[in-house]
């Protein structure tokens, strides 16, 4: 399956960035295969609004079935969640630790968005 | 004519100078309440609604069978309101600024607009007076367009005055454009001082001829006369501080209640005003 | 580490005179960092006299532009903007007025001689400054720009890293009047509201309105009512209204001429008197304090 974790570097040892909404790129990360690709998400520095949703738009469209990131807003929540993507949140490490977490179980689903909407 | 009672610091006396003013007209006035998201100028007309008009944005509706997901309708979106999943289009309206690129861009016919309800305009009916006022639905979140609709709303000829929201930012600028006039009501501040500059900046960039009341004029110091004095502006009025105004006030009645001396003030601003612009639109 | 803001739907009622002296309580045993999110006509800096320690340029959104050496009057841009922000006379070249001009993007487009340049827009400008009681985050929209909250956000964000960087207890919010966009940005996710009423019925029609909103965006709000003896009809129904949509009353502060004699000053109330103006703020406070450590979210 691929995971998408959202970075501001641009391989696996990349730190996970923090902002799902404004992170400038993903690694999607195939875990069957362990191949990467890296997909620009630079769109949304500029975006007053909406920025978590065109970064669901674009690791749905990647074919990503999970996310790792450090936090969601409501809307690329339910976006997410009613494309089946589950969303796991991760700090302080890079894109190939949590991978790693990930495939141990060391990562748990989360429930709901952990921030407010920004307008 | 059109006069639009603006100010830059809110609770400085807009709505009790609005109301004041379209009661001692004498002659039918209508007075448009543009302070959406705190309409309150109906507190002081004891009166009920006579009409209730629901105000609608138009959004993007789109259709799952003609949608080929080209992601056209996201491109041009400058919101970032539409998001194309696989081959369809999703749209998330409280985002929408209601420009209508999307449905134009759209070569499949995919994209309709249907009408988003935000607010409402109602009117009243009391003496000389009709009220529209315009109420922005608590939770949405952009006032202009309910202030547009106020204003666009079909009302007699004659004379207009505006009770706009406080501030100097897109929501005044909705209200006051266009005006012949607009009266800026502050208060003898530091506060009062700091946002009348403001205020008086931006009716300068929209050209607007304009002019102050000093309200609660003998509660503070000087320094908004001599800024006054200093920038050429006119004050128009000076309002004392006094209980019985703000009682009156409080209660929801107006300060031409508050004392037999204030109708002939405020009737004699507006005459000053029909006097110098007519009362063509 | 909590957030308190205070907003009040109503404008005039006190949220910036209020949120000076809790600045200044806190300050007296707290870590404080503090935002002022009023970003249109912005006053918490009369009272706080900051010392501005960075500036930063506010850029947001775009807008439209015509460039007359290519326009061919046609008159498209007229034709599909939806905010009457072209004006086109017959024959002549475009215009745009930018205090109209949404920055959709629209005509720019749909323009056949790709006459409009798109470019970025200058809102504002934000500080961060120190002040006497602690950091201040501040700002200042320009003349006539759009009040999107996004400049909102953006003081309330640099706040919350202030606050994180120096371990501070709390962030205490000036908020905006009225219940669109600015105020929205201002509340969400804020750990309390504190909404200041007065006993008008003006007042009392806009806390109604404020309520709905906090409800509306799951913030515990509650209630104080400033100059609460120039009506006590009005103070009681204001009692009676949080009493029927169980919020907290916190309590009346009275009518005081020495308000506007410390704002003169550019002092906040506690600092320049110990009536009982001042007494009934500290009570407050010391209410708000204590909901918000008992409150477990």
């Amino acid at each position: 399956m691929k995971i998408a974790c959202s970075i501001s570097g641009d391989t696996p040892e990349s730190t996970i960035d923090s902002r799902f909404g404004r992170a400038p790129r993903f690694l999607i990360v195939d875990t069957d295969s362990g191949e990467y690709r890296l997909i620009e998400n630079t769109q949304n520095l500029n975006a007053a609004q909406g920025a978590g949703l065109q970064s669901a738009q674009n690791v749905i469209n990647a074919g990503a079935e999970a996310v790792i990131t450090g936090h969601t807003g409501p809307k690329a929540f339910d976006l997410l969640s009613s494309m089946n993507v589950k969303i796991y949140y991760a700090e302080s490490v890079t894109a190939k630790e949590s991978i790693q977490m990930y495939k141990n179980g060391t990562l748990k689903a989360a429930q709901s968005a952990d921030v407010e909407s920004h307008w | 004519m059109v006069i639009a009672i603006a100010s830059g610091k809110g609770g400085t006396g807009k709505t009790a100078v609005a109301t004041a003013l379209a009661l001692s007209a004498g002659q039918p006035v209508t007075l448009l309440d543009c302070d959406v998201e705190g309409a309150n100028d109906a507190l002081f007309f004891n009166t009920g609604i006579c009409l209730t008009h629901e105000v609608t944005v138009p959004v993007p509706s789109i259709d799952p069978a003609k949608c080929v997901g080209c992601g056209s309708c996201h491109s041009i979106c400058a919101f970032n309101a539409i998001v194309v999943i696989g081959k369809t289009a999703r749209v998330y309206k409280e985002l929408c600024h209601s420009c209508g690129g999307c449905r134009r861009v759209c070569a499949y016919g995919a994209i309709s607009e249907t009408a988003s309800p935000i607010g409402q305009i109602t009117k009243r009916h009391s003496g000389n007076v009709t009220l529209l006022s315009g109420e922005l639905t608590v939770g949405k979140a952009m006032s202009p367009p309910v202030i547009r609709e106020v204003k666009k709303y079909p009302r007699d000829k004659g004379i207009t005055i505006i009770d706009s929201p406080p501030g100097t930012s897109c929501p005044m600028i909705n209200a006051v454009r266009k005006s012949d006039f607009v009266l800026l009501v502050t208060e003898p501040t530091p506060f009062g001082l700091h946002d009348l500059v403001l205020a008086v900046r931006a009716i300068r960039m929209l050209r607007i001829q304009f002019g102050v009341i000093i309200n609660r004029c003998d509660s503070g110091d000087d320094r908004v006369e001599n800024f006054c004095s200093t920038e050429q502006i006119e004050v128009v009025m000076r309002i004392q501080e006094k209980r019985e105004i703000a009682e009156s006030i409080s209660r929801g009645r107006t300060i031409l209640d508050a004392g037999s001396e204030y109708r002939p003030l405020f009737a004699a601003l507006l005459k000053k005003m029909i006097a110098r612009f007519g009362m063509e639109e | 580490m909590k957030e308190i803001v205070i907003i009040s739907g109503k404008g005039g009622t006190g949220k910036t005179t209020l949120c000076a002296s809790f600045a200044a309580i806190a300050s007296e045993t707290q870590s404080a960092v503090f935002s002022d999110c009023d970003v249109d006509a912005a006053d918490l800096h009369l009272l706080l006299t900051p010392k501005v320690v960075r500036r930063e340029e506010f850029i947001s959104g775009r807008e439209a532009g015509i460039i007359k050496e290519k326009c061919i009057a046609c008159g498209k841009c007229a034709e599909v903007c939806r905010f009457d922000a072209v004006l086109h006379k017959a024959g002549a070249v475009c215009e745009i007025d930018s205090a109209s001009c949404e920055g959709c993007g629209v005509c720019v487009h749909f323009c056949p001689a790709k006459a409009i340049a798109y470019s970025e827009r200058r809102c504002g400008e934000w500080y961060i400054s120190d002040t006497r009681f602690g950091p201040l985050v501040h700002a200042q929209l320009d003349s006539m720009a759009e009040n999107s909250g996004k400049l909102v956000t953006v003081v309330r964000n640099e706040a919350r890293k202030i606050a994180i960087e120096r371990s501070a207890d709390l962030i205490i919010t000036d908020g905006p009047p009225g219940t669109g966009c600015p105020v929205i940005a201002s509340i969400t996710g804020a750990d309390a509201i504190v909404a200041i009423s007065e006993p008008t019925l003006s007042a009392k029609h806009d806390l109604e309105r404020i309520i709905e909103l906090a409800r509306h965006f799951m913030v515990p709000v509650y209630v104080c009512v400033n100059k609460c003896d120039i009506n006590t009809q009005i103070s009681d129904d204001i009692k009676d209204l949080c009493r029927i949509n169980q919020i907290e009353y916190l309590g009346g502060i009275s009518y005081d001429r020495s308000f506007t004699a410390a704002q003169i000053h550019g002092k906040s109330l506690i600092e320049f008197s110990r009536n009982s103006a001042a007494t009934e703020i500290r009570k407050i406070w010391q209410k708000v304090l204590e909901r918000i450590n008992t409150n477990i979210s």
